[in-house]
């Protein structure tokens, strides 16, 4: 009975402690430089040219980024152009985080605000799973939808599926993260996790005392977006010759973040930089500063609320360069111009600002939740700011 | 029953024995002694103090399985009944104080209602507790990725947050006394004395020979559901803890269940019931995250934590097991 207890006990524990990010940590950090080998994501054409749009001058109006475009290429649309009002469908990866969240909510207040040309709008929830996504395109594709708006949940598995939905006809249009195919219509996400992760590092890096310790936290493994914004960290820290003294794995996960932190505060007795691929656990990384009664060193976060509150707060020597959400509007706003039969760019490339020390007060919002991204570009949309609330 | 007199006399001298806390406290203080030497400040007040805060919620789980694994049952549910209540804490509280003092009670209320469950189920419809609190680890999962859309609303409040993260600054010697650290004394002694009473005694003969307590008159499926609703209870005062330290988490219990159940397994109290100290729980789960630091300050990967922690429930499985079978 006992051994019986003790084998199923190990096999629950495997599924419940989740750590699927966490092996990797040891050998990032034996490494001599202290960043690892380089991510096999890492294409350096790619790096290029998102560092490069850094400091492109977008065309388009510039109140509203949702609708500029970097460095466009203009493509036709005649084929696809029909009388409205129009039958949208969108067939989203998940809803699992905060970030998709406020940026559905922000597609949905733009379906609202064009609701005098879509007579309907069809939203199906993948729930994260690349199969449920696959069936959901499949099925979409028999609603009549006029056009086909994707967020794949991941890039290989679900290009079949928009190849598919390519061939029957209507107007695709993807965004957020990628696929392998240039069928769709056009694709639409920001600069990218290379300008991300190099805005970050960068400043950390230029902003820590020489020869510092500096602490990596990443959220996991093997994603693409997440992978990119890491590798462009590493280019600058290895540039920047800084002592990268773990390069940590949080599972986005603020508790196990804070522990980590901690780890590594008792550990060196002090950290120099925080860098980050992603805003969901800077407040933690924060707290465990505060919590062991030590200076917060310089750090970058996310343009998420509760992070830039924190940083006014206590007057955190940061930055937070951002993966905005508004672009959650540009995809209705494509195919509403691409089923009016005009040009749109493609890919159309959004740009993607930083919070900086000088521009924080222009995002920080007392009253917005403390998860919410002050990048949604949606303070002119309907029911601002109750839906978001 | 042998066990149960022995436990009758606390104040003869401990030697070694199956259950006895001997060993766990030679293994602690080896460990005290290899953290000593690499890492010395780790000993002084002020880090030990907060080391001591952060560790109260695991020991405190460890002791709310004792309760489970001493009847001789498993509590699996543990870890996702911490998810499922600081989901809701910060769902219920959205940053607004006030609520602070009732979102507490419910908590506990909650904790001890799944307990009840887990122990009716178990004990009247004789679901084998493995089962049973397995099927409430993946309800409580599944609801609260459905009551949250998968990711966390709402705020704690600070005054929620601060038993788990603030302390009674500048006291004499120690520097500063975590809140977190104080719940544990408070509710350690209270296990002990629960240990010493009836209840106590009750509990472990009924892990021991269930059909031997039942002919001598114990309701043993009445003690067997109070030992479920003390893990629930203790599950819920590690929630707020927990809660308190890191904030809103979806993952906040996450393995939990399998941390205390090393801990218990590790204090020497026998997987199947009817031998084992409460104190022993605690000090393993306290060495168990004494461990965990050691590991760290040595570069340890954290990910080796999960390996250790099974290598550790089959060691002390095994030795258990040789040594009854001697007995």
């Amino acid at each position: 009975m006992a051994a019986l207890a003790a084998v199923t006990l190990l096999s629950l524990a495997a599924c419940a402690t989740d750590e699927p990010g966490a092996s990797p940590s040891g050998s990032a950090t034996a490494a001599g430089s202290g960043t690892g080998e380089q991510s096999k994501f890492f294409v350096q054409a790619d790096y290029d040219a998102e560092l490069a749009l850094l400091t492109a001058a977008p065309t388009g109006p510039a109140d509203k980024p949702w609708e500029q475009v970097l460095n466009p290429t203009m493509v036709d649309t005649a084929k696809f152009k029909k009388s409205g009002p129009h039958k949208i469908c969108f067939s989203n990866a998940a809803l699992n985080n905060p970030w998709r969240q406020v940026g559905f909510k922000t597609m949905q207040a733009e379906v609202e605000a064009q609701k005098s040309r879509i007579k309907e709008f069809v939203h199906v929830d993948a729930e994260g799973k690349d199969q449920k996504q696959i069936a959901d395109i499949n099925d979409l594709l028999g609603k009549g939808c006029d056009a086909l708006i994707v967020s794949p949940n991941t890039t290989a598995t679900l290009t079949p599926a928009v190849e598919a939905a390519c061939q029957a006809g209507l107007p695709v249009v993807v965004f957020d993260r990628g696929v392998n195919t240039k069928c769709p219509v056009t694709f639409i996400n920001p600069i990218g996790g290379y300008g991300f992760g190099h805005v970050g590092a960068e400043f950390v890096s230029q902003k820590m005392k020489p020869g510092g310790k500096v602490l990596a936290l990443r959220i996991l493994p093997g994603v693409d977006v997440l992978e990119t914004r890491w590798s462009a960290a590493k280019v600058a820290f290895d540039k920047a010759k800084v002592d990268v003294v773990g390069v940590e794995f949080t599972d986005g996960d603020p508790a196990k973040t804070k522990k980590i932190v901690d780890d590594y505060i008792q550990r060196y007795g002090t950290i120099d930089g925080v860098w980050m691929d992603a805003g969901a656990v800077a407040v933690a990384a924060v707290e465990a500063f505060q919590d062991a009664g030590k200076p917060v060193p310089p750090m970058n976060g996310e343009d998420q609320l509760d992070f830039l509150k924190i940083w006014k707060d206590k007057k955190l020597t940061a930055i937070a360069p951002t993966y905005p959400t508004y672009q959650w509007r540009t995809p209705i706003i494509a195919a509403l111009r691409i089923l009016d039969g005009q040009q749109v760019s493609s890919p159309w490339k959004l740009p993607q600002p930083t919070v900086t020390q000088d521009n924080l007060d222009q995002y920080l919002d007392a009253g917005m939740p403390p998860l919410h991204y002050a990048m949604c570009g949606c303070t002119d949309l309907p029911g601002y700011p109750q839906r978001w609330k | 029953m042998q066990t149960v007199q022995r436990r009758t006399l606390p104040l003869r001298l401990p030697r070694v024995r199956p259950g006895g806390v001997l060993p766990i406290l030679a293994i602690l203080a080896v460990l005290v002694v290899l953290v000593g030497i690499r890492q010395p400040d780790f000993l002084a007040p002020p880090s030990l103090m907060s080391f001591l805060g952060r560790s109260a919620p695991i020991i405190l789980l460890a002791a709310g399985q004792y309760f489970v694994i001493v009847s001789g049952e498993f509590d699996l549910s543990v870890g996702s009944l911490v998810t499922a209540q600081v989901v809701v804490a910060a769902r219920l509280i959205d940053g607004d104080p006030t609520r602070t003092w009732p979102v507490v009670l419910l908590l506990l209320a909650f904790g001890a209602l799944v307990g009840l469950v887990n122990g009716l189920i178990t004990t009247r419809l004789r679901v084998p507790s493995f089962i049973t609190t397995l099927g409430m680890f993946l309800i409580l999962v599944g609801a609260v990725y459905l009551w949250s859309d998968g990711a966390p609303k709402g705020g704690l409040s600070e005054e929620f947050r601060r038993f788990g993260r603030r302390a009674f600054e500048d006291v004499p010697v120690l520097g500063r006394v975590p809140y977190a650290l104080l719940v544990l004394v408070v509710l350690a002694v209270a296990a002990v004395l629960l240990m010493r009473s009836d209840f106590g005694r009750t509990l472990v003969a009924v892990g021991d020979n269930p059909r031997t307590a039942e002919l001598s008159g114990v309701r043993v499926w009445r003690t067997r559901t109070f030992a479920f609703i003390l893990s629930g209870l203790a599950a819920a005062v590690a929630a707020i803890l927990l809660g308190g330290y890191s904030g809103v988490s979806f993952q906040a219990g996450a393995g939990l269940e399998f941390g205390a159940i090393t801990a218990v397994v590790l204090g020497g109290v026998a997987l199947g019931g009817g031998r084992g100290a409460v104190v022993g729980a605690m000090l393993g789960a306290l060495t168990l995250e004494l461990l965990f630091a050691l590991m760290n300050f040595y570069g340890v990967s954290g990910a080796l934590r999960s390996t250790v922690q099974g290598a550790i429930i089959l060691l002390a499985v095994a030795v258990s097991a040789s040594r009854s079978s001697s007995r």
